[in-house]
């Protein structure tokens, strides 16, 4: 227990980081899983391919391999640099590959949304004028995400647990903190452990029992 | 009724052929609508009366022949296709008013998405139609919330609300428990006294004696005839006709 009072701040810094990790992750896979979901309906054929060969190819590749070739593929050998501070950089290309793994299943919720839609609505918008995407955007889609809420909110614990991965290309969120707090106290690791566990449960279970609320409150009535 | 009816035509179908695979839905049709003309299309299940309403808004694309509608040509795509649309209404079966949207909202929709009206022009313009059928003090809830004949009747706002030069019903009683269907059947009745040219289907011989001008007959995909409704109803001219309505009429 002394070993976490006494880390408590660097443990608090850790879980911030974890916790913008997250959140700037969500907001990013949520819009890119949205517009991935609109490609998987248009009527287009090439859209549907790529975004279909998209959610095949991420949803199928282990979330370690999409975020160090974040790290090693776009930082070293693309050079790709959003700021001259490292650890920043690493934050950054860590948030790109967290959200694009993570908006492929996104769409893939999304797309079942959609088929909870039943089809009058469509072609009822359809009868009234509107354009594919003033249907998607204001029939479609709002009752599909009404639907999936609670899923989404699954998605975003899933999402929160899975920010540990950047600690393989370096960024020093919950898990690679834990790490070094086992090395400077090794006799505290249970403790360690418990609290750094317990942290995670402050963090995800609210959000769970938010989602659930949100998503009975939200229920399109029919 | 017959002189309200102007005498130039609003949609033109001509050797209009449509397939579901191999399934020949509609041979051959021709079919003129006139200006404030009422028609009511009556026939058996699988006669193709639905897939007619849907390939006059286009929900159906059609395989061969032409519909022209206002002088238009049918076959665009895009935007024009759905400023089209947005000139035919249509009110379905199932009503299909938007679950996730207020009463108000359904019938606001259109005219400011579609017909960039400004809200609250289209709000007033919402409620003096919602009052005209009947439910303006029912504005604010959502559509589960109302009775079947209710929300058939917003589905009639919310087309009306789009000024449409034409409206379609597709069995728009069909789905209303018995108590309820004179409640729509009046409103429609009303319209086509106000001169909206209408096709409907429709089993409802009282709506069709009372305020259609013409009743087209279909089975297997083609018009067999067609006639006023006196005429049909009590002199139908084709065996067809004849069968179909001894069946309906012992029902
Ligand atoms: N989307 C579709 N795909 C395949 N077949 C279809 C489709 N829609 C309709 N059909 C078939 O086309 C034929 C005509 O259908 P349509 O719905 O136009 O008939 P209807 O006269 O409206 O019948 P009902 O009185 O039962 O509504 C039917 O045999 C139907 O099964
Ligand atoms: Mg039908």
């Amino acid at each position: 227990m002394g070993a976490l009072v006494e880390e408590f701040p660097v443990i608090l810094g850790a879980f911030w980081l974890t916790v913008r990790l997250t959140l700037a992750s969500a907001v990013a896979a949520l819009v890119l899983g949205t517009v991935l979901a609109a490609m998987r309906v248009s009527p287009f054929a090439v859209l549907r391919g790529v975004a279909t060969a998209y959610v095949n190819t991420l949803r199928n590749t282990p979330l370690t391999l999409v975020i160090v070739f974040c790290g090693l593929g776009l930082g070293l050998v693309l050079d790709v640099s959003f700021s001259e501070s490292l650890s920043t950089n690493y934050l950054w290309l860590s948030i790109i590959g967290l959200s694009a793994y993570t908006a492929a299943f996104v769409c893939e919720a999304i797309r079942s949304g959609i088929n909870t839609v039943p089809v009058g609505q469509a072609e009822a918008a359809r009868a009234l004028g509107l354009t594919f995407t003033q249907n998607l955007r204001f029939i479609v889609l709002p009752q599909a995400f009404r639907a999936i809420i609670a899923p989404l909110g699954s998605l975003l614990i899933a999402l929160t647990k899975n920010t540990t991965v950047a600690a393989a290309i370096g960024v020093a969120e919950a898990s690679l903190t834990m790490k070094s707090l086992f090395e400077r106290h090794q006799d505290s690791v249970v403790a360690i452990f418990f609290g750094f566990a317990l942290a995670f449960l402050v963090l995800t279970l609210p959000t769970g029992l938010f989602f659930g609320w949100l998503s009975r409150r939200l229920k399109v009535a029919r | 009724m017959t002189e309200a009816v102007g005498s130039t035509s609003l949609v033109r179908l001509e050797n209009v052929n449509k397939h579901f695979g191999t399934l020949h839905v509609l041979k051959d049709i021709d079919l003129d609508i006139a200006r404030g003309e009422v028609v009511v299309a009556i026939g058996p299940s699988g006669a193709g009366k639905s897939t007619l309403c849907r390939v006059i808004n286009r929900l159906e694309t059609i395989d061969s022949g032409t519909i022209t509608f206002d002088g238009k040509s049918l076959a665009v795509e895009g935007r024009a296709l759905a400023q089209l649309r947005s000139e035919v209404g249509m009110v379905f079966q199932s009503f299909n008013l938007f679950a996730h949207k207020t009463i108000l909202e359904n019938v606001t929709l259109g005219p400011i998405r579609v017909r960039k009206i400004a809200r609250d022009q289209a709000e007033k313009r919402g409620m003096e139609l919602l009052e005209r059928v009947g439910i303006a003090s029912q504005a604010e809830k959502y559509p589960a919330q109302l009775s079947g004949g209710q929300q058939q009747r917003v589905a009639i706002a919310r087309a009306l609300a789009m000024d449409p030069k034409m409206i379609l019903f597709d069995e728009p009683t069909s789905a209303l428990d018995p108590e309820m269907v004179q409640e729509v059947l009046d409103v429609m009745i009303s319209l086509a006294r106000d001169g909206m040219t209408m096709l409907v289907v429709t089993h409802e011989m009282g709506f069709a004696r009372r305020a259609a001008n013409r009743v087209v007959f279909m089975a297997d995909g083609a018009v067999v005839e067609q006639n006023t409704p006196d005429e049909f109803f009590t002199n139908p001219g084709t065996d067809r006709a004849r069968d179909f309505l001894s069946k309906i009429l012992t029902h």
